[in-house]
């Protein structure tokens, strides 16, 4: 078609400008569809955190406070519960299994969680995947520890690579537990969770690298060696969570009600489904003010565009006069001023899509290590293609401002060339 | 023979009671070569705009090869235009972004009736335009140039090409030669009047120069013509 061809090369012609409106644009859906690709991504790694536990349990807190520093390895436990109480849920009728989980150490930055063999077996991600090895096996001896996959692969580590945790949680503690180092027995394979982050060891061994400490610090003159503590009985007597697995799933509300009227201990049981939901919604009202501030910038993107072409139009105005002699109806010039616009945004948002995953392939290791959030170079959905399509809508609109400018330019100077 | 232009008691004006043009009758012959003589402020940009169907007048009619103007739509008459009426502006009659050749094509790609005789003729659009530029001593190297490079002289060359492809019957030439020295302007003129000739194109040469008339079958001064002396 005639008209877009010369739309095209009209463009051409101007096209320093031509390409910084381009730019303009480009960056504008870059940032619209990586907000909303790490949305959905974040989305997606949210809710497969955990699945096919039915009950988490912990201290008296929020729900989402328990979830957090359960499952998400991030803020702190209130308090921690009993073993006494633990074995009582443990022992319940209608419970099939547990598996305790003690937080509160570190190791250069990961958080440190010990627990029981179970967690290998019970534990489930995404559609009830169960967590694999990579390399190696479970913790058996006392000093053994199970990496997750980022924790080895940043840090370096192999099998049989030594480490020493750290009393409390940060990058900078200072008390190190250095007087009973571990040994990297197993590597888990990636699963996108908070997993992947995490140096799992032993309930045991937690116990024996705290056997000479008390209220966070080391107890003077009363140092205990490896061997001696392997050699105690190291029966964990406070936990910070557990995961429950029900025999029946009919019975998780009862026994999820009793839990929490448990007059012994202030304890809280909730469901993990509803939990992350709710924790999706909270931290959903930061990602809409985010893609809403994308919106906001593609429109601007536009309107620089708008601007762009308003301007041009005056001194294009000899080119719609000759356009007209040379047989081009009026509403072809209003299509023809509208296609600009248009050709542009479908360009930009092209520019766009090339500059996303450019930043994608280039900022991917950075944000699963720094954000932790995994953004694989994978195709566009339906709803980001819906998005596309409604920038490119908008801009099509846009363009029937200059459009109808030029219309009326046209009218009004018929076949009369002004200068 | 056949009336190319025929005005007949043609009224115009932007307000009623301030008449620019007011036109008895005036009548151009197919293939007749015109020159409308008109100083500036005469209504000559306002009659063009009439005969180009771009604006209406207040009384009267224009036919065009029998046609009448008023019996078509708005549209109509932009595509009865663009089929049957080349233009020659006085300079800068060529888009910048196109080179030589595809300046001279344009037409056809509005025209499907002006691109089907170009292409009955001589085979295709673009060998149409060779042969016209050809004709005009516009050739070669030429014509994938951008049009910046060329001088006035071949620029208004390359805009009566571009007026002539597809053999519209009428060619309007508004103060062509106005930009031109006086070598180029004989010239141009020959060369305009001859190619006209060729395609027995009817031509209404406008301009204020009555140095020019030598060259045209008739001329008409259009302060005689328009008896309200309008200004536009």
């Amino acid at each position: 078609m005639i008209l877009l061809r010369l739309t095209a090369r009209s463009l051409w012609h101007r096209r320093s400008t031509a390409l910084l409106t381009l730019l303009t644009i480009g960056v504008s859906v870059m940032l619209l569809l990586g907000v909303e690709k790490v949305r959905t991504e974040t989305r997606n790694s949210f809710a497969n955190t955990l699945s096919g536990t039915d009950l988490i349990v912990g201290a008296r807190s929020g729900q989402i406070q328990l979830l957090l520093y359960s499952i998400f390895r991030m803020g702190d436990a209130t308090s921690n519960i009993s073993w006494q109480s633990y074995e009582l849920v443990k022992n319940h009728k209608n419970v099939a299994w547990t598996v305790p989980i003690s937080v509160g150490d570190s190791h250069r930055g990961y958080r440190v969680l010990g627990t029981t063999e179970g967690y290998f077996d019970h534990y489930r991600y995404g559609n009830r995947h169960p967590l694999s090895f990579d390399d190696g096996r479970r913790f058996e001896s006392l000093y053994d520890v199970v990496l997750g996959a980022e924790v080895a692969k940043k840090l370096g580590y192999t099998l049989g690579s030594r480490i020493v945790v750290a009393h409390g949680i940060g990058n900078a503690s200072f008390s190190k537990h250095d007087d009973k180092p571990f040994r990297v027995v197993g590597i888990l394979n990636r699963t996108g969770t908070p997993v992947d982050r995490t140096v799992h060891l032993s309930l045991q061994a937690l116990e024996a690298i705290h056997i000479d400490w008390k209220a966070g610090v080391k107890i003077p003159g009363q140092a205990v060696s490896a061997e001696e503590a392997a050699a105690k009985e190291l029966k964990p007597k406070q936990i910070t969570a557990f995961l429950v697995g029900m025999k029946s799933k009919v019975a998780t509300f009862h026994l999820q009600r009793s839990i929490n009227n448990y007059r012994k201990e202030p304890m809280l049981a909730i469901l993990p489904g509803v939990a992350l939901q709710q924790l999706w919604d909270m931290v959903g009202i930061a990602e809409k003010a985010l893609m809403l501030v994308s919106a906001i910038v593609v429109m601007a993107g536009l309107v620089g565009m708008l601007t762009v072409i308003l301007t041009s139009l005056n001194e294009r105005r000899r080119e719609l006069a000759i356009l007209r002699s040379v047989g081009a109806r009026a509403w072809q010039i209003l299509l023809l001023l509208t296609l600009e616009s248009a050709l542009l945004t479908v360009l930009g948002v092209g520019l766009g899509i090339i500059l996303l995953y450019a930043g994608i392939g280039l900022s991917q290791s950075f944000l699963e290590t720094q954000v932790g959030v995994f953004v694989p170079l994978t195709a566009l959905n339906v709803y980001q293609w819906k998005l596309l399509g409604l920038v490119v809508v908008c801009g099509t609109l846009v363009g029937l401002i200059p459009g109808y400018r030029a219309y009326r330019y046209s009218v009004a100077d018929g076949l009369t060339i002004r200068i | 023979m056949q009336a190319a232009i025929a005005l007949e008691k043609l009224e115009f004006g932007w307000a009623k009671d301030q008449p620019l043009l007011n036109i008895e009758s005036l009548t151009v012959m197919r293939g007749e070569r015109l020159f409308l003589q008109g100083a500036s402020g005469s209504g000559k940009s306002t009659l063009l705009n009439l005969i180009g169907g771009v604006l209406e007048p207040n009384a009267g009619a224009i036919h065009l090869m029998d046609v009448s103007l008023q019996a078509l739509s708005k549209t109509q008459r932009d595509a009865f235009r663009a089929d049957h009426i080349g233009f020659v502006f006085q300079m800068f009659n060529l888009l910048p972004y196109l080179n030589v050749l595809e300046n001279v094509t344009l037409p056809c790609g509005f025209s499907t009736t002006r691109r089907d005789k170009a292409v009955l003729r001589d085979g295709s659009v673009d060998d149409s335009a060779r042969r016209l530029l050809d004709h005009l001593e516009l050739g070669g190297a030429l014509l994938r140039r951008p049009v910046t490079d060329l001088s006035m002289g071949q620029q208004q060359r390359v805009a009566v090409a571009r007026a002539l492809i597809g053999s519209p019957e009428i060619l309007i030439a508004d103060e062509p030669t106005s930009a031109l020295d006086v070598g180029n302007r004989d010239r141009f003129l020959q060369l305009l009047v001859q190619e006209c000739e060729a395609e027995e194109t009817t031509l209404m040469f406008v301009s204020h120069d009555p140095t020019l008339h030598d060259h045209f079958d008739r001329v008409v001064d259009l302060h005689g013509l328009n008896r309200s002396g309008g200004d536009a």
